[in-house]
């Protein structure tokens, strides 16, 4: 049990509950947020101090199969950025693709306190949370890939929308998954069965009888329906290509006026024609978002330096190789998935590259509704979450901003509005992207905030000028309760806990999936959902509540 | 059917763990009274020798020095020898759970030792042609349903992997091989016709150890590149046969190059690795094409997944700085044996003992070693602390990694009475970092560092 604390003196900022920025109490015990404590409580002093909810990461790669390719994939990528353990916490090794637990350590060391994997594969679910109980500190939960699936594509393509309602919630609660993930919806079978090619068009037809555009609706329309507390998490067609902004609309409007989330979309907010350099639509795109309530999307913000790509859009990462020309690694999972990883690097010095870190910084500065465009690197594949401080120093202030415009290709600015763009960001707007935000995309009640009953997952900055500065390095990080650093040490070790949804089913699915499992998976049936022993520690997020 | 006196428990859909096919549809038959599996269904013949094999053993659950001790004592002894080692090493791994495999390479962080398993001494050099090209790759699934084109190279899997064939690359039907063996062709590429051998359509035998030259012979083909006169000379294998198969390999629809030891541990190691691999990557210039190293032990991919996710490499990490480094050839273990500097070995389901070189095993007799293992072996005899522990998959839940990263999960057939392998390597985990941390407080750390950890990972 964690002890009880009283945090006093602190500038606070929470958002949900409209404080901005008050000197407030916040007390603690049993791991929440309440009311008062007894005076035995322990006095953090948080004079001088910013006080926030622990961050929330809605969209990253952190634990997996992809991930651990990566890992093995990149030995010099971790050689150069060694993760000493203390007495307390376990070494690792980072770069851009840390282990487990430099991962779980450093999320804490930037005051992140809850991190969502964007993509695992259903039959990948097992090896996903055995790597998250080995994440600690933060808690954490992830989105099935279920957009290419071909037995729900087959179930879409038959009509039977009964059945395909059925078979979904059965594969999110026989992972133990958060939501479901969407990427490229339609782009495996050209990729797998066709030469390695991909779909260029949501209205293409994959064959005769099934067009992204279904793909998608028909998820839209079933997690809606069974009301998820986070959306289908979609990863739209043509990421990366010149005029991909028009898919990325039409994307928006087949979810009409239904909730759905849009995946780093920055990736998705280019003009210009196929094939040559791309230009800026972050307005169009800001706009429709600014003017769609039902829209929530992340940035996937790029920042200059090593990266590391890696997506279940296989197609995307091979026509990268071909820039790269460097180390490659396809990885395609039976009747589910694609999957493409190589170690990239974004360039100040490349058109394109500017670009798009200049489309990123334009979403933001863009936005009015900061509660649905949050803060994203898509980690690693836009750069490493551990960018976080320098991007919010970007939004913070125009001047630094002005200054790294400098060093950046100056042909890729006269194609954007970036040089224009006087708004800096505020600590409240800040406080929304990374906390209050994500946790309302997620459905996640009782995180991203500060109010009585909500989970004691705080993080104390100290207030600076150098807000890149200020965002590195929380003076005290306290989860579930639990002080894990304090004077920026680490104080004691936690594993955190598995975020997971269990949507109801008839159980007649099974026998419906069965026999396609007989046909075309190489493992048992029976083996294939994943038990209860999987779980480390867990919560199960209310499924239903924003039925429609 | 089973007569009264007999007491039968049927497990359906248990994992066979023998080697990396990880069948996991076999039907096992328990004799509970006798504590036995008397027919395992659906396995091979390498399976069933494992299922039959493994019988519970009268035997000793601890020693220490060759005398009976109990468990805990064992577990103090195996804490206290490894936490006072200058230069502990754990070693094996490849034949038990992901869950205990977990908990070993928290014992080597916390004592700041050296952790390898034996992808060292079979596929690493794949590890490390992976590292250096990539891999196309697939799950097995994906070959059952969408390869018209199969190769093997330098494996033999009628008698290593007998299932491989009919389970996941040949003969099964698949969603777009409908009509199974007719709907592929089947090369082997070995230095001998092995059993292996009537499997396939077409039968390439290269000079031993000129595997890399026929591999870089046919990248060349591929990219359209002429090749000098005397390749057959130089390899063995006609320029038409090469140039036949370059072909077949450019337009089939879904091509996947299997390959195994006879190309990783001969003349050329990881080059031959990388060259097989930069081949499958090369054909996806012109169709979709796939390699997969064919792994041995049954669960050594998990080792692979579990070390590099806690460290960030696969094998051959060294923890002496306190964090992470990976340096095969010095932190491997027949080196980190052979080369004198191990002090003390913690030895998990594996048998150096007996197939390491005389160097290696000369230092393993000098240096305290424990082992966990079902069985007495070569290992256990010279050990210093010796546990028996259930064997995983017939006595134990946990977690496999298939040859193809996919995890399975285990059914146990009946009880032990022996502890398993995560249960004494979890006690060592907790006894190893009750004593760090002791000497950490005695070292003088500051009053404020003495918070006791809550819930140690």
């Amino acid at each position: 049990m964690s002890a009880s604390m009283r945090i006093v003196n602190g500038k606070v900022y929470d958002p949900a509950n409209n404080v901005d920025g008050e000197i407030k109490e916040i007390c603690i015990e049993n791991g929440k947020v309440v009311d008062s404590v007894s005076d035995e409580a322990s006095i953090v002093d948080a004079q001088g101090m910013v006080v926030m909810p622990g961050g929330i990461d809605i969209h990253c790669h952190i634990a997996g199969p992809k991930v651990n390719a990566a890992r093995k994939l990149q030995p010099e990528d971790h050689r150069h950025d060694v993760h000493p353990g203390t007495p307390f916490t376990r070494s690792g090794s980072g770069g851009t693709t840390p282990s487990t637990f430099a991962t779980g350590y450093r999320y804490a060391t930037l005051g992140y306190t809850t991190a969502m994997e964007a993509a695992v594969t259903p039959i990948g679910a097992r090896h996903t949370l055995e790597e998250f109980h080995d994440t600690p500190i933060i808690d954490k939960g992830f989105y099935v890939l279920l957009g290419n699936n071909i037995f729900l594509q087959n179930l879409i393509r038959e009509k039977r929308m009964e059945e395909f309602d059925q078979a979904v919630a059965w594969w999110v609660s026989s992972t133990k998954a958060y939501t479901v993930k969407l990427v490229n919806p339609g782009g495996d079978e050209p990729w797998k069965g066709k030469r390695n090619s991909n779909v260029s068009d949501i209205d293409e037809k994959t064959d005769e009888d099934l067009s992204p555009r279904q793909i998608i609706e028909a998820f839209i329309k079933t997690v809606n329906k069974q009301g998820y507390p986070h959306p289908p998490h979609i990863h739209c067609n043509n990421l990366g290509h010149s005029g991909n902004y028009r898919t990325t609309l039409e994307t928006m409007k087949t979810a009409g006026d239904m909730r759905a989330h849009i995946a780093h979309i920055q990736f998705h907010s280019y003009g210009g024609e196929l094939g040559k350099n791309p230009i800026s639509k972050a307005a169009e795109i800001a706009e429709y978002v600014n003017s769609h309530p039902n829209i929530t999307c992340d940035v996937g913000q790029v920042m200059f330096g090593k990266s590391t790509i890696m997506t279940a859009d296989a197609p995307l990462a091979y026509v990268l190789k071909g820039h790269s020309k460097g180390k490659w690694v396809n990885v395609d999972t039976e009747c589910e998935s694609g999957c493409g990883i190589l170690p990239f690097t974004y360039q100040e010095h490349i058109y394109m590259h500017t670009l798009q870190w200049a489309i990123g910084l334009e979403l933001f500065l863009l936005s009015e509704d900061p509660w649905r465009i949050i803060l994203s690197t898509d980690h690693p594949n836009g750069g490493s979450f551990m960018a976080y401080p320098k991007l919010i120093k970007l939004l913070m202030d125009e001047k630094f901003r002005h200054e790294e415009m400098k060093r950046v290709n100056q042909k890729a600015l006269l194609k954007c509005s970036l040089p224009e763009l006087k708004r800096e960001y505020t600590l409240n707007e800040i406080a929304i992207i990374t906390r209050a935000g994500p946790a309302k995309a997620l459905g996640l009640k009782s995180k991203g905030h500060l109010g009585t009953g909500a989970d004691a997952d705080i993080t104390i900055y100290d207030v600076m000028d150098d807000k890149e500065m200020m965002f590195s390095a929380p003076r005290y990080v306290i989860k579930s309760g639990h002080m894990i650093i304090e004077n920026h040490e680490f104080k004691t070790d936690f594993t955190g806990k598995l975020l997971h949804i269990t949507p109801e089913y008839d159980k007649k699915i099974e026998e419906i999936v069965q026999p396609f499992f007989e046909n075309y998976y190489s493992i048992e049936f029976s083996n294939y959902a994943v038990d209860d022993r999987y779980l480390h520690d867990h919560e199960i997020i209310q499924t239903g509540i924003n039925k429609v | 059917m089973a007569n009264e006196n007999e007491n039968i428990k049927i497990v359906e859909n248990a994992t066979c763990t023998f080697c990396g096919c990880v069948c996991d549809d076999m039907e096992l038959h328990v004799d509970l009274n006798e504590k036995r599996i008397t027919k395992a269904k659906n396995a091979c013949v390498l399976g069933r020798a494992w299922f039959a094999e493994h019988t519970i053993e009268d035997a000793p659950a601890a020693m220490i020095d060759g005398e009976e001790v109990s468990v805990d004592e064992a577990i103090e002894e195996a804490a206290q020898t490894l936490v006072n080692a200058k230069f502990p090493i754990t070693y094996g791994l490849s034949d038990t759970t992901c869950e205990a495999q977990r908990q070993a390479v928290a014992i080597s962080d916390y004592i700041k030792g050296n952790i390898d398993t034996t992808t060292s001494v079979c596929h690493g050099p794949s590890g490390l042609a992976f590292q250096g090209v990539g891999e196309s790759t697939s799950t097995l699934g994906e070959v059952k349903n969408r390869a018209d084109l199969v190769i093997y190279w330098g494996g033999n899997p009628a008698e290593s992997h007998p299932r491989h064939f009919g389970r996941y690359a040949v003969t099964p039907k698949g969603m777009f091989t409908p009509n199974g063996k007719k709907d592929r062709t089947v090369v082997l590429v070995d230095v001998r016709k092995t059993k292996s051998a009537p499997v396939a359509d077409i039968f390439i035998k290269p000079i031993p150890g000129k595997d890399f030259e026929v591999l870089w012979a046919l990248r060349a083909l591929v990219k359209g590149s002429k090749l000098s006169s005397n390749i057959e000379e130089e390899t063995g294998v006609p320029l038409e046969t090469l140039s036949d198969l370059a072909e077949r390999m450019k337009n089939c629809r879904f091509g996947v190059l299997f390959f195994g030891m006879g190309l990783t541990m001969t003349r050329g190691r990881h080059f031959n690795s990388g060259a097989l691999l930069a081949l499958a990557t090369d054909l996806n210039e012109y169709t979709h094409f796939v390699a997969k190293p064919v792994r041995g032990h049954g669960n050594v991919t998990g080792a692979d997944n579990v070390v590099s996710w806690q460290t960030g490499y696969p094998f051959g990490v060294n923890f002496s700085r306190g964090y992470p480094r990976f340096n095969p050839g010095e932190f491997t273990t027949v080196d980190t044996l052979s080369n004198g500097d191990a002090d003390a070995a913690l030895i998990i389901a594996s048998d150096p003992g007996s197939n390491f070189p005389k160097k290696a095993i000369e230092h393993l007799k000098n240096i305290p070693v424990i082992t966990l293992d079902t069985k007495n072996t070569d290992t256990t005899k010279l050990s210093h602390v010796a546990f028996r522990t259930a064997t995983y998959g017939i006595n134990t839940t946990g977690t496999v990694y298939r040859m193809d990263d996919v995890p399975i999960t285990l059914r146990s057939a009946f009880d032990s009475p022996f502890p398993d392998d995560e249960t004494i390597l979890t006690s060592i985990k907790k006894r190893v970092h009750e004593l760090v941390l002791a000497k950490h407080y005695a070292g003088g750390a500051s009053g404020e560092a003495k918070v006791a950890a809550i819930n140690p990972l």
